[in-house]
């Protein structure tokens, strides 16, 4: 039950970003290059129904459907966010990829988004081999 | 309005809601409060033993992080299916998204967040590391855009 409700969330976030048509490259470089505002929108979009959720459900339940706990919020901060931010903002400049909206854009029918996940792959390796986290 | 969604802004808003509504039902199930680029790492601890591929909570997520990812390729597809039709080839060269997505997985593992984890989850939360990410990648990936637009068109 608890995969299935798992699957369930992915397939409604998949479909939101087929349809907010972030899971097109060129939309997300078209708000990059401050064309079309779009983006924004989606993300204020997500973040108000998401800060709903993780403000009531806690409240209203004491604990999850299928676990024991809420997770806490990962608020870590130091180094690692802002070089890796900036990082992920040069790579996101290039390519108008990002993983979320790069798995969404496989299922789409985005066929040479292959090779950006297989690059985020490669980088995500690096990152585990250069830099890895230390817990 | 048309200056600023020159493609109309319902669709925009309607999907972003639907992104909500699915990170609200994995963390009311589960409590995990799921981005998507966590999927690179804990896929690559079934393929590596190196210790900093197995750090418990990659053991511990690994499966429901894979299972997610599925459901974000199949929700994609299933919208594209049967609501709107428009299968989507890019025109981006591969060599843009390949070097790309070298820097997005090495940044966002590091910053340990994406436009997922940080974007949406850490800004519902207000976490302070999501605040100073969100406006340093924002940022960044505008300026690279530009600075890449005279030598490479949009």
């Amino acid at each position: 039950m608890r995969l299935l409700a798992v699957l369930l969330g992915g397939l409604v976030f998949g479909a939101g970003l087929a349809w907010s048509t972030m899971a097109r490259p060129e939309v997300v470089l078209s708000f990059l290059h401050l064309a079309d505002f779009g983006l924004l929108l989606v993300m204020g979009g997500g973040i108000a129904v998401t800060a709903l959720a993780f403000a009531l459900a806690p409240r209203l339940r004491g604990r999850p459907l299928f676990t024991a706990s809420f997770d806490a919020a990962d608020a870590r901060l130091d180094r690692r966010t802002a070089i890796g931010a900036i990082v992920f903002g040069v790579g996101w400049g290039i390519s108008g990829a990002c993983p979320g909206a790069a798995l969404a854009s496989l299922g789409i029918g985005n066929a040479p988004i292959l090779v950006a996940i297989a690059g985020m792959f490669v980088g995500a390796w690096l990152q585990g081999r250069l830099l890895p986290d230390g817990d | 309005m048309d200056g600023l969604f020159p493609t109309g802004w319902t669709h925009y808003l309607a999907g972003g809601v639907l992104i909500g509504v699915g990170v609200a039902i994995v963390f009311v199930a589960t409590g995990l409060r799921a981005g998507a680029s966590a999927f690179f790492t804990t896929t690559i601890s079934y393929i590596t033993q190196r210790p900093a591929f197995q750090r418990a909570w990659m053991l511990r997520e690994r499966t429901v992080r894979t299972v997610f990812a599925v459901g974000l390729i199949a929700g994609a597809a299933l919208f594209t299916l049967l609501v709107d039709g428009a299968w989507f080839t890019t025109e981006v060269p591969l060599w843009r998204l390949g070097l790309g997505g070298v820097f997005v997985g090495f940044g966002t593992r590091l910053s340990r967040g994406c436009t997922s984890g940080h974007g949406i989850c850490g800004m519902s939360s207000c976490t302070r590391a999501s605040l100073v990410a969100v406006p340093l990648f924002l940022g960044v990936a505008i300026a690279t855009a530009f600075l890449l637009r005279p030598v490479l068109g949009p």
